[in-house]
Parts: structure tokens; sequence; C-alpha cells
């Protein structure tokens, strides 16, 4: 890796991770006596042991110009790792924290093992760390393909990664410790935010730059959602998480809104997180890999124009019906529901796009399980957009709001349609950039493809079950006008969707497990050819062409 | 590839875009969304129209139809407590001819339910059948009096709440705090077994109890009375009737007798509305403790 890194990038590298250190140590020292002092310790201590390993290979050799002939794609392949690794440990706790409703006493009366700091570990687990390495992975990949241009640098896009997972690692260690500024999706304190602005405008330079030396006429549809994706977290996350630190040496900070404003900007990020994160990265993603994979062209251009503006100009609308029936003024949740339902005609143009894309190779839908995870992935976005829209209508609102409808609608997207098509994208680049024909193991595609079906499911229709039956009960009456139903008598109703709810979750999370063991096996297949390959025959490198779905 | 070109299978024209092999079929967009798009639309602007929608500086548009969410759940809410007359007569009545009506009653045990699932349900259990350190509000043993009165009371002021007029009660802790030696502990322990298992008396533990017993007049019946049998004025357990909060079996009775009690319960009266309360107090004394 660092023999991949040019001479200079070397000493960029070390002068990046010595300041970086510094940091850390300014972080520990000011916050001595708070628990800022642990992040600061975490931070310079991650930079020290990223030092030695660039001096380690300092003196290597330094990569000669044939690589400009080539992608670059090692950093794609330590993000497709770390995304499967974090799959494991999101979903890991996911299910943790599923089957802690299902018995609450399993804390170990220990703060970190509460639900409150183990949830959002789960949750910006699978966001982040998991969906947000396969972005970073996938959009690298994707980005040099359709632009026929090599990432500009060495040393930025890991920068991206390794400061991203960095921001990822604050993040999980800080909710076990107790740090977080308690917004949904938003967790982590100023200093990671902070840290997050600087990866994230460098991971948009790399786009940029890549772009504008790209060799094709056009900028394919993946790379503009790609984009969106970038650009409008950035915005999201940089007005959501404007706060004051209480000092430089704590780790708590006040958010610069109050009151019903403080909720309205939480719910326009945390649904725009949804829209740009969680739907047009993803999108860029499927635009790729799905017909690359069926071998089919893309159904409708104009579908594709279409579809994305229409999903970047309404979303950006939607986030007010989260707070249907609140102190928020009504006009504000009219605007919100009103967008919404217009959002599922250009939804489903997306999806209808993708799915009509597979006409002439259904066969291989049949065949190919990693064909049919992206197949799946797009019925089951085509289906959650439609409820999100549903639920969005301030009538059915009243019902669904609070309930566990909500959590399984979620999950329809975040289990159903992001993980299926990240884990379908995984399965075809890991072949494509570690140079082997196949995964592993197509037999355990086939098994993780019917446990992620299975596992959502279960998950879902018991939450539907749980969501419908819970908002009754909430609003049920008595002959006298008083509630019918206690809160605990919804809780007693609950339980048996819960358990339901873990064993599908477990079945989701025994999926990602495979799919880690699988993409493992396929690297060290790789390897393992390589130690064994014969002498290299004297072909200059630079002659070495590009081929056709590398 | 340039424009013009067909694809084989579908028939369509090729845009003539290629990325690394990803060509885009030119399909025009399909007439039904168009069709959803001016329908959806059309849902949207009718509702604009008709509903509070659009900022215009300082306020907003109103809507046609001049519904506002806030006045409308204000309205329901009045006209909800007009028609709940019972709760007038709750109001009003005295506790014993609420009880003679079987079908107010019935109204009570409904409405009462909820609440005390809601409310008191977290340390006395749905049932009201408490557990250890959580009294029992379904049998006869009452620890400040069963009177709805006394229960009302209860309720309104907590025990050693934070509500000035709280009732306030503290069982000592007479072997941490070195006021009894670990004996005189054991052998009060074992007189307070034999209140309520008179059998004890003649048994092995015969002289235990008798110096027990000594232990017990120096120091318990201030509270507990020379009987035992407690006093609802400051919240002392009756001993003899065989109903225990925190447990009657020998280690129970000695870890209260060495470390103390002091039970907590909150006060209501801030937190629930006195035709609640009330709703809650015949609710709890129709448990079973009358």
């Amino acid at each position: 890796m660092i023999s991949e890194l040019t001479r200079g990038e070397r000493r960029l590298a070390l002068a990046v991770l010595t300041a970086v250190a510094i940091l850390g140590l300014a972080l520990a020292v000011a916050g001595r006596g708070d628990i800022l002092a642990v992040h600061g310790g975490l931070i310079m201590a991650s930079a020290v042991v990223l030092m030695f390993f660039v001096i380690s290979g300092y003196y290597a050799p330094e990569p000669g110009e044939e690589r400009f002939a080539q992608y670059y794609d090692t950093p794609t392949k330590a993000g497709v790792v770390l995304a499967m690794i974090w799959a494991v440990i999101g979903m890991g706790v996911g299910d943790w924290v599923a089957w802690l409703l299902v018995y609450p006493e399993m804390t170990f009366d220990a703060a970190w093992a509460s639900f409150g700091r183990l949830r959002p570990v789960h949750t910006s687990g699978v966001i982040f760390g998991f969906g947000g390495n396969a972005l970073i992975a996938t959009s690298f990949h994707v980005l040099q393909r359709t632009s026929r241009a090599r990432l500009p640098d060495q040393f930025s896009p890991w920068f991206v990664l390794i400061g991203y997972n960095l921001f990822c690692l604050l993040a999980a260690s800080g909710y076990l410790l107790g740090i977080t500024q308690s917004k949904e999706y938003a967790e982590p304190e100023w200093y990671a935010d902070l840290w997050l602005v600087v990866v994230w405008v460098v991971y948009f330079s790399i786009y940029l730059r890549t772009l504008m030396r790209r060799q094709e006429p056009h900028i394919y549809v993946a790379n503009w959602y790609y984009m969106a994706f970038i650009l409008v977290v950035a915005i999201l996350h940089i007005v959501n998480n404007l706060a004051v630190p209480i000092s430089f040496g704590s780790a708590k900070s006040y958010s610069a809104f109050a009151g019903v404003q403080d909720a309205m900007t939480q719910w326009w990020y945390g649904h725009n997180a949804v829209a740009f994160f969680l739907t047009a990265g993803f999108l860029g993603m499927m635009y790729y890999y799905l017909p690359k994979r069926a071998g089919r062209p893309v159904f409708s251009y104009r579908m594709g124009i279409l579809g994305f503006w229409g999903i970047t100009f309404m979303y950006m609308w939607a986030g007010s019906h989260h707070l249907h029936y609140t102190a928020l003024p009504q006009w504000v949740q009219t605007l919100g529901m009103t967008f919404s339902v217009m959002l599922i005609v250009p939804s489903w143009l997306a999806a209808a796009n993708a799915l009509l894309t597979l006409n002439g190779a259904w066969d291989k839908v049949r065949d190919d399980a990693t064909l049919r995870f992206m197949m799946l992935a797009v019925v089951f976005y085509g289906l959650s957009t439609f409820e999100g829209s549903f639920m969005s209508i301030r009538a059915v609102n009243s019902l669904s709001h609070y309930t566990d409808w909500t959590v399984g609608h979620v999950h329809a997207g975040a289990l159903g349609w992001v993980a299926l098509i990240t884990f379908g994208s995984i399965y075809a680049v890991v072949p494509w950039i570690w140079k082997q024909p196949s995964m592993y193991s197509n037999k355990l595609v086939e098994a993780h493809f019917w446990l992620s079906l299975a596992g959502t499911l279960i998950y879902v229709f018991a939450m539907w079950n749980s969501g419908i039956i819970q908002g009754l009960m909430w609003r049920t009456y008595s002959e006298g006008g008083t509630l019918a139903y206690s809160f605990i008598d919804s809780l007693v109703a609950m339980r048996p969707y819960y358990i339901a709810r873990a064993i599908g979750g477990g079945f989701f999370a025994v999926g990602a497990v495979i799919g880690l063991y699988n993409v493992w096996m396929t690297i060290r297949q790789a390897s393992a050819e390589r130690a064994e390959a014969p002498d290299a025959p004297v072909v200059p490198a630079l002659a070495r062409s590009l081929q056709a779905g590398e | 590839m340039s424009v013009g070109d067909y694809d084989p299978y579908t028939g369509q024209r090729l845009t003539g875009h290629e990325w690394n092999g990803i060509k885009e079929l030119n399909t025009p967009v399909p007439k039904v969304v168009w069709f959803f798009l001016g329908v959806t639309a059309l849902f949207a602007f009718v509702y604009w129209v008709l509903m509070p929608a659009w900022p215009l500086g300082v306020t907003y548009t109103k809507g046609l139809l001049g519904l506002d969410e806030r006045e409308i759940v204000r309205e329901k809410v009045v006209e909800a407590a007009r028609q709940r007359t019972w709760t007038q007569r709750i109001a009003q009545e005295d506790y014993a001819a609420i009880q003679a009506d079987a079908e107010l009653m019935q109204k009570v045990r409904q409405a009462g339910r909820t609440l005390f699932g809601d409310n008191c349900a977290v340390c006395h259990g749905t049932s009201g059948k408490g557990g250890p350190g959580y009294p029992n509000l379904a049998d006869k043993a009452w620890l400040w009096g069963g009177t709805p009165e006394a229960v009302a009371e209860t309720i309104r002021v907590g025990i050693n709440s934070d509500h000035p007029q709280t009732r306030t009660s503290q069982m000592l802790a007479f072997g941490r705090d070195q006021m009894l030696d670990r004996t005189a502990v054991l052998n009060v322990v074992a007189y307070v077994q034999s209140l309520s298992n008179p059998a004890l008396a003649n048994g092995p533990e015969k002289d235990a109890i008798t110096a027990g017993k000594a232990v017990f007049e120096a120091n318990c019946v201030s509270c507990h009375g020379p009987d035992g049998k407690g006093s609802t004025e400051v919240g002392a357990p009756d001993l003899t009737d065989g109903f225990w909060i925190y447990g009657g079996d020998r280690q129970s009775i000695f870890d209260t007798v060495w470390g103390g009690r002091q039970g907590y319960m909150p006060a209501w009266e801030k937190r629930l509305s006195d035709v609640d309360r009330k709703i809650l107090t015949l609710y709890v004394l129709d448990l079973g403790g009358k």
C-alpha cells in the first residue's frame, strides 16, 4: 500500500498524520478530566500507528509511470473489506438490541450495555460504517470506469477512506462511553463532526478532479447520484451540526438551534440522510453494477434524467413529515406531506428503469444470485418508497407515528434496498478487482441471498403487525371516554413480534457473516494464485490495455 | 456505437453514450409517468389551496377550508370532557356512594386499569400485587391506612417524596449503625418471625425468641407498638399479620433490621388530576384490599 504512494505523497502522509497526532494530543490535554481525553488519545494513537506504517514503507521503490495506465483500486479493495466488517459489527449489534427489547434485563447493570448507547452503535454502524464504506469504495471504482480516468492521486483516496473510518470509530466508541448530542443519525459530537467535514471536502474534491480529467463526453447518471450524495450530505451535516462546544476541553456541545427549529433542522437532516445517503448514493451504485452485471443497456436515458431531478428536488421538502401533529406549524407539515406524495413518481421511475433494464436478462436473474440481490433490492426500493409516501399522509401518520411500523418501514428500506444492493454490488465488484473468475463460493452467495430475503420478510412483517397493533391500542378508547389500554399493555402485546424481529434480524446478520467469509476467501484465493504464478512474461506494463468490465 | 443504432432485444434506439460497456436506450418516458406526475401534482395543488400551506413572510396561506389542527384538537378535548359526565360524578360524590353504584364502578375499573398501568404498575405490577420492596395493594395490609381517605392521601403526597406534606417513614439500620450487636439482631429477628408464627415460640429457638422480645421492647415498640401490630400513623408495618414487603424469611428480616429500610413513593398531586387520583384510589381499593 505504501509502495503505491510516491515519495512526495509519503511525505504528505507523514505531515498530515503528524498534524492529526498533534490535534489528538491537544484534545487529550485540553480534555483531561473529561471523557474527551479518551478520544484525543484514540485519535493520537491511530495517527501514530499509521505513521509507523508509513515510515516502514518509506524507502520502498516509488510506483512507476505505468500506474497511469491503470485504475487505482487498492482503496476500493480496502473499502469493501471495511464495509463487510462494519456490516457484521453493525448488524450484530442490531440483533443484540433487538434481543435486548425482548429481554430488557440483559444489560449486566453496565451503562455501555444500555439500549440508549447500543442502538446508535447499530444505526451508525450499518449506515455510516457499512453503507458509507461501501459508497466510498464503489464510488471510486465506478468513477474511474465511467470517466475513463484514474483517481487524481494516491494519497487523497486513502485520506478519505481512513479518515472516514476514524470518524466511524469515534462515533461508535463515543456512544458506548456516553458521548452523544442526541440527534438521531447525527449523534457524534463537535470534534468528530468537524473532522468529517474535512474528510468530506477531500472526498468531493477527488470526484471533481477525476471528472475534470474524464475521457468520456458525458457524465454517467451513476456519477450524478454519487455527487448529489456527497454534496448534499456535506450541506446537511454542516447545518444540522452547527453547535457550540461548552469548551475546547469538553466533549459536550450545545446546538445552535432550539425547540421546534431544532426539531425541523434535525428532520430536514434526518430525512435527507435517507434521501441522499441511503437513496442517492445507492442509486449510483445500482446504475453501474446492475446494467453491468446484467449485460444490458439501461432501459431509458430519459427516465434516468427525470428520476434524478425529481428525487433530488422533491426529497428536500419532505423532512417535515417526521413531525406531523407536533409543535411544528401545520403549513410546514402540509408541504412535507404533499412533496412526499409527489415523490413517489420519481422514486418509482428509478425503480422501473432498473427493473426494465433487466428485460432480456431475466434468465441471469434466475441463475445468478448476485444479480438477484440487485433485482430484489430494486423491488424493495419500490415497496419502501411507496410505503414512505403513504405513511407521510397525515391521516396515516396519526396511526403509524411512534410505532414499530416506522421501524419496519426503515428496515424494508435499509435491509431490503440498501443492504441488498450493496451485497449485490460487492459480490460483483470483488471478483472484478481481485481478478477472479467468480466469488470463492457461489453457493454461499446463494445462501446469503435466501437468508437476507427470509430475514427481511420476517423482520418487516413482524414490525408491520406490531406497529399497527401498537397504533390501534394507543388510540382505542373505552366507552367511558378514557384510554382502553395502558402503554404497558401494548408492550406485552409487542413481545411475540419482538422475538420474531430478532430472529429475522439474526438471519440477516448471519448472512453478513457469510458474506464477509466469502469475500475473505476470494481474496485469499487471489493472493494464493499470485504467489503460485509463474514468472510474468516480459511485457511492458504500459502496453496493458484496460479490459472492459474490469 | 452511434445514435440510431438499435438494441435488438427491445427494438429501442440507443443514445450512443457508452461508459465502460454500459449503454443507454433512448426509450421515451412512458405516458403513465407523466400522468401520475400530473395527478400527484394536482393533488398537492388542491391540498395547498384548501389547507394551510405556503409561508408568506410572517404569516402563511390559511387555506379555503379554514381548518386549523390545534383549534380542532382543542374543540375535541372540550367536547370529550363535556360528554364524560361520569367523571363529574366521580369528582362530586363521596367514596361510599360511588362504591355502591355498580355502573359507575364499572367505569372506574376501566379507566383505573389504564391509569394504574401507566402510572403505578412499574413498581406495584400490572395486577397491583407488588414485589420485593413494593407493597402488594391487593391484600388486606395497609402501611398508611386502608380507608379511601388514607389511600387518596398517600397517592397525593407520596412516601418520603419531595412533596412538602409527604408521608415520612424510616426503619433504622440497627445493625449497620451499631445500635444493636449481631446477636441482638439475630434474637430480635427470631422474635419478629414468631409474631406471625406463634408455633416458633416453643421451638428450638425458644431462648433466642425470649431474648429478642426484650430487644424488641427496648428498640422497636415506639413505631411497631408493644404488640408488634404497627401503626398507620407512622407507616410502621404490622409484624403479626404474615404480609411482608421485603420478605418474611429469616434472611430478609435480618437484612431489614440490620440495614434499615426507607421506601419511596412519588407524590402524584402535580402529575395526576384530582379525578384521576380519586379513580386510582377507588381502583386500588377495588383490587381486594378493603
